[in-house]
């Protein structure tokens, strides 16, 4: 049989092709040993299985920072030194030297970057501390507020380990991890319009699936109904579309990647919503998701006449927290590890 | 059961494996050999520990009996009777009547003077199975990472397995797998229909041959595979299916720790746009 020298090249392409693309595909793969944790009764197929080598990456990328050394009260209440202490709204009732070792304890988690905008200056003016004419003063002002409601009214997600600013913030003036509503990339309007918000590949996508890319905005707010799972075993009357049921899958898997867990960590998947079958787990995540909607409403949507357009997203909505914003890849933000415990100033209830 | 009058021609001694003549005998219909009794043994054995393990659990409900493998924290370890030791028992009693099964095969297609496909074809399912309870856990290094017997429990695993992974359909084996799963059953749907059609005209005309079926595929389609090539195919899509679905079980865990969606980011990582 005789091949033409066409066929050749084009069968010499192919295969130069395939190897190229092969070549990403299987680079990416990883080996055991692995590390893996039972969360089930035996068999049951509730397991998390871990890859030691990625924990330690990612154990690197979580390591808590060195609180500052508790420092003695002065016996003077910022409230009570009008003469140095004015504006001061939140933290009125702290002692003056609680109060300044919290405000340098601030500028090392929120704006430790170099130059003229940094540290103290990344919110104050310098010359007038009581000023309020920066408005990251006024986002730290609320941000303070909502630290407070988080350790004092959110207690069932936070528990006793509560959080600071670090939690979110790790060094970061805006923390790495927010989100705001993503209208998604143009697209053609007409029939081809009814994307309903999925098929979009990128890194913006929960989980990288084809499933919506944007199910925040809808279901991160007070009063969203997340579950979808009908409670009787035949269809009847109308129960949740699958448009919906696919927006509260994209959020579970934005939920598991955020804490660095697979569905089983809460759910048995014979059936997701039976609480009797899931882990107390899933108890907290539920506080956690109501939290969220609470603190994107109350807190940072409060401020969207404050943040200027380019800490706003494409919408001009404000950027909001979501469970990565804390959690970062891990269950228990920064490991379990009680930041706020040497900060007792941030965990009593706002005024 | 009676013979049928050409059915001794067939009977010939020899072509055992292990034995000799020690086993190679019939009992009625069914060819004894060496390996029929490991498969026998293997099987009452199993069969037995089955029924003692759904003895001493909670119910009798066939659908609810489950006879699950040790806590991980048993490892690779032996674990007691009653915490996963009878499934580690009936896992070796399982993979033992299994293999013994295909050998007997082995030993018929010998005397027989025919090729091994057959036994090599169900060497793939028991890969299948071995992969899930065997290789799979020692990857891992427990037991307990094997699926359960019961009709439920088995599924509650899947289940739950899949959901490891957040969304197992986007598995690269597992979907070469399903794709050939699916081929298979198109293609013994068209091949029996084919047949079927060719063996029964309409009322008053001959049965047809193999050259009308030839025909009708390359009138249809512009070719045909051919009466002896449709069989291959058949095995190959089968097996490929079978052996796709142990690859998407053992990369899940021991190679691929993340949701099976992110693994497909190499595509958007490739150097041409990212």
């Amino acid at each position: 049989m005789k091949i033409s020298a066409s066929a050749l090249t084009a069968g010499l392409l192919g295969t130069v092709i395939v190897v190229l693309l092969a070549i990403p595909m299987m680079l990416q793969w990883e080996r055991p040993p692995m590390h893996s944790e039972q969360l089930g009764y035996r068999g049951l197929g509730m397991e998390q299985i871990t890859n030691p080598r990625r924990a330690e990456m990612l154990a690197a990328l979580n390591k808590a920072p060195v609180p500052d050394d508790p420092v003695d009260n002065d016996g003077v209440l910022v409230k009570d030194d009008t003469e140095n202490y004015k504006n001061v709204q939140v933290l009125g009732d702290l002692d003056t030297a609680q109060f300044n070792r919290l405000m340098n304890s601030i500028s090392t988690w929120v704006a430790p970057q170099e130059g003229d905008n940094a540290g103290c200056a990344y919110c104050h003016n310098v010359e007038n501390m009581a000023s309020d004419e920066l408005y990251t003063k006024v986002v730290a002002r609320r941000m303070l507020q909502m630290t407070k409601a988080i350790n004092t009214q959110h207690k069932s997600h936070v528990q006793a380990t509560g959080v600071t600013c670090y939690t979110c913030h790790r060094g970061q003036p805006v923390p790495a991890n927010v989100w705001a509503t993503n209208p998604g990339p143009k697209q053609a309007g007409g029939m081809a319009a009814s994307r309903n918000g999925q098929n979009v590949g990128g890194q913006r996508v929960p989980a990288y699936a084809s499933l919506p890319y944007d199910p925040f905005t809808t279901l991160l707010k007070p009063g969203a109904n997340i579950r979808v799972v009908a409670a009787t075993a035949l269809p009847g009357g109308t129960g949740r579309s699958i448009q919906d049921t696919e927006k509260t899958y994209a959020l579970m898997m934005h939920l598991s990647t955020a804490l660095g867990v697979n569905c089983t960590f809460c759910h048995n998947s014979r059936q997701f919503s039976s609480w009797e079958q899931s882990r107390p787990q899933r108890v907290t995540a539920w506080h956690g998701l109501k939290m969220v909607g609470d603190l994107n409403h109350t807190y940072l949507e409060s401020l969207t006449n404050v943040f200027p357009a380019n800490r706003k997203g494409p919408e001009g909505d404000v950027l909001k927290v979501n469970c990565a914003t804390c959690h970062q890849g891990v269950n228990k933000p920064l490991y379990g590890f009680s930041m706020a415990k040497e900060y007792p100033e941030l965990s009593v209830p706002n005024p | 059961m009676a013979m049928l009058s050409f059915e001794k021609k067939y009977r010939v001694r020899g072509g055992t494996l292990i034995g000799g003549d020690l086993f190679d005998f019939w009992v009625g219909a069914f060819y004894v050999g060496f390996f029929g009794v490991t498969t026998a043994f293997f099987t009452l054995l199993g069969t037995a520990l089955i029924v003692y393990a759904a003895a001493i659990g909670p119910t009798w409900n066939l659908w609810q009996i489950n006879i699950a493998p040790p806590d991980l924290s048993y490892g690779l370890a032996l674990a007691p009777l009653k915490q996963g030791g009878l499934w580690q028992i009936i896992t070796v009693c399982a993979t033992g009547a299994f293999i013994s099964w295909a050998l007997r095969e082995v030993e018929i297609c010998r005397k027989l003077g025919i090729g091994l496909h057959v036994p090599v074809a169900f060497s793939f399912a028991i890969f299948a199975y071995v992969t899930l309870e065997i290789i799979r856990p020692v990857l891992l290094g427990a037991w307990g990472h094997a699926f359960p017997y019961g009709i439920i429990s088995h599924l509650d695993w899947v289940s739950n397995v899949g959901y490891q992974y957040l969304h197992f359909h986007y598995n690269p084996a597992h979907m070469i797998a399903i794709t050939l799963f699916f081929t298979t059953a198109l293609a013994l749907a068209m091949h029996g229909g084919l047949v079927l059609s060719a063996t029964n005209p309409p009322k008053g005309e001959t049965v047809k041959t193999a050259e009308h079926e030839n025909s009708f595929f390359r009138d249809h389609i512009g070719y045909s595979i051919g009466t002896l090539g449709i069989h291959r195919l058949g095995l190959f899509l089968a097996l490929g299916a079978v052996f796709f679905s142990a690859v998407c079980i053992v990369i899940s865990g021991p190679f691929w720790t993340r949701g099976w969606p992110e693994w497909w980011n190499w595509w958007l990582d490739l150097p041409i746009w990212s």
